[in-house]
C-alpha cells in the first residue's frame, strides 16, 4: 500500500507538472494570436484586401469628333462580339460548330478562340468574333439556349462618318503598339486602341478620357466572386474642329479622281475649313482589320492616298510663288510698281536662255502686268534684281520654309533656299541662272498645300501672321486648355506692296487678260481674287523646245505639270483664302483655278460673310 | 464505496457517474468543428458539416459504451488493440508498396480507417499497461525502458514513412509524457533529449524533399511567397486580418476566397479565427484548456495506475494534436500536416479521439476499482 501512495504521489507530480507545461505551452499561443490578430492586425488587414480585391480597369467611350458645325466625324459605334466560356461548355467544339450555323465563323476565328481558351484560364470569357451586326447578334441571342458558354457582350468601336473624305483629317485609331505604351493604364486594357493619325492621334490624350475602375473581389486563382465598386471614369472630351464637313466634301467631290489638295483657311482667324486630299482612304480598316490586299492597294498607289498632301506633300509652287518675289522686291525698294520690262518671250543669262510660258512674249508689262500675266520673263528681271535672299526672307514670313504648326502630325517644313543654304547642303555657291528659276517659283523652292493657303491668307489679311488650326477650342501645346483668341502679330510687309500683289491678284481672276479670267465667279455677288501656278516636275531640253513643248496631254501622267492656285475671297472684304493642288493635272488656270472658283464660291455661299464665320447650324444650308 | 472489489456494477449505477460535463466540453469543441465545416462549405451542410455530426453521433455512442467497460477488461486488451493497431499500419504500409505514393488509410467501403489516428490511442493503452504492471523500484531499471521504446518507436518508424511527420511527432511525444508519467527518472529524458538532438542530422536524411523544405520554409517563409511558404503567409493573413472580432460568420474572405488552403483540415482553425477573431480563437483554446484540466483531475482522483495514465496519457495527447495544429498554421512550427482534434474534419480522427476519452471516461467511472499490478489475477 505504501509503494501504491508513493507511485500516486509521484504521478500527481508529474501529472500537474505536465498539465501546468502544456498549460504554459498554450499560452505562448495566445501570445501569438495577439500579436497576429490585434498587434500586426492593421497590416494583415491590409494584405487581405489586397488578396481580395482585383482593380479592373473600364474604358471610357472615346470622345467624339465633330465639324464647326456639330455633324459627327467620329463616333463610337455599339460593337457586338460573341464571347466564349470553355468551361460552361461540355464541348467546345461542338458549341463552335453550333455557333457557326448561326452566324459565320471562319476558320481563322475558330483557330484562335481555340488557341485562346487552351490558353487562357478557362472561366476567362474568349472573343470568337467581333463585330456582330444587330441580326447576327439577335440571332445568337435567340439561340443562346442551345450554346452553352456563349454569350454577347457589347462594346464600342470608332466609326468614321466621313469615311474617305476626311481621312487624313480625322485619322484613325488602332491598337497600341510599343511605342505607344505610357503611363496610362487604359493601354493595358485588350482591345483598346489609340490615335495612330490626324487629329486621333493629335488630341489622342484629351479623346481617351480617364479610365474607370471596377473593384472586383476574386478568389485566389482569379475568378472573379461579385463587383465591389464601381467608377465610371471619365469619358474621353469631345473634340470639335473648324472643318465644315460638307464644304470638305465639295472639295472632295470636286476633285474627283484627281489626286490633289485643297485647303481653305480663315485669313482672319485661321481656322481651317477645308483640309481635302485626294485619293483618300477608309480609317475604319485601321481599327478594325486591314486586309492585306487593301494595305497593298493603298501603299502602291502612286496617287499616294495614305499621304495628307495639304500639308505632308510638298510642290514647287510655281507662279504663286511671283506674289512673294513682287512683295520682296517692292517692300525693299528695290523696284517700284511701275518698273517695266519688256518680255520677247525668253531672256538670255550667260550660256543659258531662260523662256518665258508665252511663246512670243508679254511685251512690256508693268508689275500688275507681270502678275496678272504671271509673266515669267518679268519676274526674271525683278527676281535678279532683288536677289533670292531677300525673296526668301519674304517668303519665310508668309509662311514659306518651316512647318506652321496646325495641331496635325506629319507636317512637312517645305524647303525655302537661299545662298546660305545652297552653300551649307550643296557645297556649291549659289548660281545666278538658280535666282532667275526661283523668281518663278521653281527650282528647289518646296511649299505644301496649306503654307501656299496660309501665304495667300497673309497676303489677302494686309500681312497678319495668321496661323492655321483645327481644333476649335483647343490649342495650347498639352491639348488640355482652351486656346487663346487668336492674335497673330503682323509680319512685316508694307502695306503699299501688299496692296499691288492684291490688285494684281484681283485682276488675275477678273481681268480679261488675267490667267484665271476663265475661272472667275459669274454668279452675282460672289468674288475671288487669286494667282494660278504650274509647276514643272521634268526638265525640257533645248530639243523639245525647239520643236515645240509637248503638250501635258500627251506626256505620261507622273510627268505632267503640277497645277496650282492660290485664292481668297470675297475681294471687298476678304474672308477666305484657298489653295488648290493637282498633282501632274496639268495647267494651274485650266485645272486647278476652276476647283478653286469652285469651292471659295460654295465657301461663300455656305459661310456669309457679312457677320462672323457661321459656327453652328448654318441658314438653309442643310435640312 | 459503492461497489465491492469483485462486483461489476450495474449499467444504471455507473450512468450517474459519467463525466456529463466532460461529455459537454467534447460536444461543444465539436460543434465548432461544424460551424466551421458548415462555413467551409460557404454555408452547406455538405459535403463535411453533415458527416462530421453523424461521425459524432456515432463517435459519442461509443464513447459512452466504452466508458461504461470495466476498465479491468480494457486493460487485459491493451495489448491486442495495440497489436492491431501495429497490423493495420503495416498493412497500409505494404499497400502503400505495392500501390503507389503515399497512402495513409485503409479503405472499409463505407467509410475509411487511418490507423495512425488509432495507434495514438493504442499507444497510451499499451504504454498505460506496461508502466501499470511495473513497481517504482523497477522503473528504475534501465532494460525496463526497452519496451516502451520499441512500442514507441515502430509505430513512430511507420507513420513517419507514410510519410506523416505530424503524427509521428505526437507518438514520440505522447510517448515520451507517458514514460514521464509513468515515473522515468529525469535524467534519462535528458540523455534522450540529448540522443535526439545528435539524431536530427541523421533524420534529416530520412525526411522527404517537400517535407525538408516545410522545415526550411518554416524558418523563413516570406523568402518563398508563392511556393510553399505560400500557405502560412495566406494563413497569417487570414488570422491578422480577423483581428479582434473576426470577420462575421461566413464572412471570412481568405477562407471563402480559397486563399486558405485545406481549410476543411488542417487549417481549419485559421478560418475560425479570421471568422470570428481573437475572441473566438481564445474561446476554442480555452474549451482544450478545460478538457486538459478535467483530464487531469480524473487522472488525479484515480485509485490505479493504469487509469491515471489513460486519463493524462489521451488527454495530454489531445491536448498536444490541438497544439500542434494551432502552432502550426499561426507559423510558430513548421507546417507538419496536423489537424484540429475534433474541429477538423476527418472520421478516423474524430471516432479515436471519442473512444479515447470513453477511456478516460472509464478510468473515472471505475476509479476506485483496485488492479492488482500483475494481470494474472484478472481473471475471475
Amino acid at each position: 500500500m505504501y509503494r501504491d501512495y508513493v507511485q500516486f504521489r509521484a504521478f500527481s507530480r508529474r501529472a500537474v507538472l505536465l498539465g501546468g507545461a502544456q498549460l504554459a505551452l498554450a499560452s505562448t499561443l495566445i501570445g501569438r494570436l495577439y500579436y497576429l490578430q490585434v498587434i500586426e492586425a492593421d497590416r494583415y488587414k491590409k494584405l487581405s484586401e489586397e488578396n481580395r480585391i482585383s482593380l479592373r480597369l473600364v474604358p471610357p467611350p472615346r470622345g467624339v469628333i465633330v465639324d464647326r458645325f456639330s455633324k459627327p466625324l467620329a463616333v463610337n459605334k455599339q460593337n457586338y462580339r460573341v464571347v466564349m466560356v470553355a468551361e460552361q461548355t461540355a464541348d467546345l467544339e461542338q458549341t463552335l460548330d453550333a455557333l457557326s450555323q448561326i452566324i459565320q465563323l471562319n476558320d481563322y476565328d475558330r483557330r484562335r478562340t481555340l488557341k485562346e481558351v487552351s490558353r487562357r484560364r478557362p472561366f476567362l470569357p474568349v472573343i470568337v468574333r467581333e463585330n456582330l451586326t444587330w441580326e447576327e447578334m439577335a440571332r445568337v441571342e435567340v439561340n443562346t439556349p442551345d450554346l452553352p458558354g456563349v454569350t454577347i457582350e457589347s462594346g464600342q468601336s470608332r466609326e468614321y462618318v466621313m469615311g474617305e473624305t476626311a481621312a487624313h483629317v480625322v485619322g484613325y485609331v488602332g491598337a497600341v503598339s510599343e511605342s505607344d505604351l505610357g503611363n496610362d493604364p487604359l493601354l493595358e486594357i485588350p482591345g483598346f486602341r489609340v490615335g495612330k493619325n490626324g487629329i486621333e492621334k493629335a488630341y489622342d490624350l484629351v479623346l481617351r478620357g480617364k479610365a474607370g475602375t471596377s473593384e472586383v473581389e476574386v478568389n485566389s486563382i482569379g475568378r472573379v466572386i461579385r463587383e465591389l465598386n464601381r467608377d465610371e471614369g471619365k469619358p474621353g472630351t469631345e473634340i470639335v474642329l473648324t472643318l465644315d464637313r460638307d464644304l470638305q466634301q465639295f472639295a472632295v467631290d470636286r476633285l474627283g479622281q484627281e489626286s490633289g489638295a485643297v485647303a481653305v483657311v480663315d485669313i482672319q482667324t485661321g481656322e481651317t475649313l477645308v483640309m481635302a486630299s485626294t485619293p483618300g482612304f477608309d480609317p475604319s480598316v485601321f481599327s478594325q482589320g486591314m486586309t492585306e490586299a487593301y494595305w497593298h492597294q493603298l501603299t502602291s498607289d502612286p496617287k499616294g492616298p495614305l499621304n495628307n498632301k495639304v500639308i505632308a506633300g510638298q510642290y514647287a509652287p510655281g507662279s504663286t510663288f511671283k506674289t512673294m518675289v513682287a512683295l520682296a522686291a517692292l517692300d525693299s525698294g528695290v523696284v517700284t510698281p511701275d518698273h517695266r520690262v519688256f518680255c520677247t518671250g525668253e531672256v538670255a543669262l550667260g550660256d543659258s536662255h531662260f523662256h518665258c510660258w508665252k511663246k512670243g512674249g508679254h511685251g512690256s508689262l508693268d508689275m500688275h502686268g507681270g502678275i496678272t500675266h504671271s509673266c515669267d520673263v518679268y519676274f526674271y528681271d525683278v527676281a535678279r534684281r532683288v536677289g533670292v535672299d531677300r525673296i526668301a526672307e519674304m517668303a519665310r514670313r508668309f509662311g514659306l520654309g518651316s512647318p506652321l504648326g496646325i495641331d496635325l502630325p506629319g507636317e512637312r517644313p517645305g524647303l525655302m533656299p537661299d545662298t546660305n543654304w545652297k552653300l551649307a547642303t550643296t557645297g556649291v555657291p549659289w548660281q545666278p541662272g538658280e535666282t532667275l528659276v526661283a523668281g518663278i517659283g521653281q527650282g528647289y523652292i518646296l511649299a505644301t498645300p496649306l503654307q501656299l493657303a496660309v501665304m495667300a491668307a497673309r497676303i489677302a489679311n494686309g500681312g497678319n501672321g495668321v496661323v492655321p488650326h483645327l481644333s476649335r477650342d483647343l490649342l495650347d501645346h498639352d491639348r488640355t486648355g482652351p486656346r487663346a483668341g487668336p492674335a497673330f502679330s503682323p509680319v512685316g510687309a508694307s502695306a503699299a506692296a501688299l496692296k499691288v500683289v492684291q490688285d494684281g491678284m484681283i485682276s488675275v481672276s477678273n481681268d480679261p487678260h488675267g490667267t484665271a479670267y476663265a475661272a472667275r465667279i459669274t454668279e452675282a455677288g460672289y468674288e475671288l481674287a487669286g494667282k494660278t501656278g504650274t509647276s514643272q516636275v521634268r526638265r525640257i531640253s533645248k530639243a523639245e523646245r525647239l520643236n515645240g513643248v509637248r503638250k501635258n496631254e500627251d506626256l505620261p501622267w507622273e510627268e505632267r505639270d503640277h497645277a496650282l492656285f492660290i485664292g481668297f475671297a470675297p475681294i471687298s472684304q476678304p474672308r477666305f483664302a484657298c489653295a488648290v493642288v493637282v498633282e501632274h493635272g496639268g495647267g494651274g488656270s485650266k485645272v486647278a483655278a476652276p476647283i478653286a472658283r469652285d469651292v471659295l464660291l460654295e465657301t461663300q455661299k455656305r459661310h456669309p460673310v457679312s457677320g462672323p464665320v457661321a459656327h453652328g447650324e448654318p441658314d438653309g444650308q442643310e435640312a | 464505496m459503492w461497489f465491492t472489489r469483485q462486483g461489476t456494477p450495474h449499467i444504471a449505477d455507473k450512468l450517474p457517474q459519467i463525466n456529463w460535463l466532460l461529455v459537454f466540453l467534447l460536444a461543444a469543441i465539436s460543434s465548432v468543428g461544424f460551424a466551421m465545416l458548415y462555413s467551409a462549405s460557404n454555408g452547406k451542410l455538405d459535403p463535411w458539416a453533415s458527416r462530421q455530426m453523424a461521425r459524432f453521433a456515432i463517435g459519442a455512442a461509443l464513447m459512452i459504451a466504452v466508458a461504461l467497460t470495466d476498465i479491468r477488461y480494457i486493460l487485459r486488451y491493451s495489448y491486442v488493440v495495440y497489436a492491431t493497431a501495429l497490423v493495420l499500419l503495416l498493412a497500409v504500409e505494404i499497400a502503400g508498396e505495392i500501390g503507389m505514393g503515399a497512402q495513409r488509410w485503409i479503405d472499409v467501403g463505407f467509410f475509411q480507417i487511418q490507423p495512425s489516428e488509432i495507434m495514438k490511442v493504442a499507444l497510451v493503452l499499451a504504454l498505460a499497461r506496461y508502466f501499470h504492471g511495473l513497481t517504482p523500484e523497477e522503473i528504475r531499471r534501465p532494460q525496463v525502458l526497452v519496451v516502451p521504446l520499441f512500442l514507441v518507436l515502430v509505430p513512430a518508424a511507420l507513420v513517419l514513412r507514410q510519410p506523416d511527420l505530424g503524427t509521428a511527432v505526437i507518438l514520440v511525444l505522447v510517448g515520451a509524457l507517458m514514460c514521464f508519467l509513468g515515473g522515468v527518472r529525469m535524467w534519462k529524458f535528458a540523455l534522450a533529449f540529448a540522443g535526439g538532438l545528435g539524431a536530427i542530422p541523421i533524420a534529416w536524411q530520412f525526411l522527404r524533399d517537400y517535407q525538408k523544405r516545410r522545415v526550411l520554409t518554416f524558418l523563413d517563409p516570406e523568402s518563398d511567397p508563392l511556393g510553399s511558404g505560400y500557405h502560412i503567409l495566406q494563413s497569417k493573413i487570414a488570422l491578422g486580418s480577423g483581428g479582434l472580432f473576426g470577420k462575421g460568420f461566413l464572412a471570412g474572405s481568405q477562407s471563402h476566397l480559397n486563399f486558405l488552403p485545406e481549410k476543411q483540415t488542417d487549417f481549419i482553425f485559421t478560418m475560425l479565427a479570421e471568422e470570428f477573431g481573437m475572441v473566438g480563437g481564445l474561446f476554442v483554446l480555452g474549451l482544450y484548456a478545460l478538457v486538459l484540466i478535467y483530464g487531469l483531475s480524473i487522472a488525479l482522483r484515480c485509485r490505479h495506475q493504469f487509469g491515471r495514465l489513460l486519463a493524462m496519457g489521451i488527454t495530454s495527447s489531445f491536448f498536444m494534436s490541438m497544439f500542434i495544429n494551432v502552432a502550426m498554421v499561426m507559423g510558430v512550427i513548421p507546417v507538419v500536416g496536423a489537424p484540429l482534434p475534433l474541429v477538423s474534419y476527418g472520421g478516423s480522427a474524430m471516432m479515436t479521439i471519442l473512444i479515447g476519452f470513453g477511456l478516460v471516461m472509464s478510468a473515472h467511472v471505475h476509479r476506485d476499482i483496485r488492479i492488482p499490478r500483475r494481470s494474472t489475477i484478472l481473471d475471475t
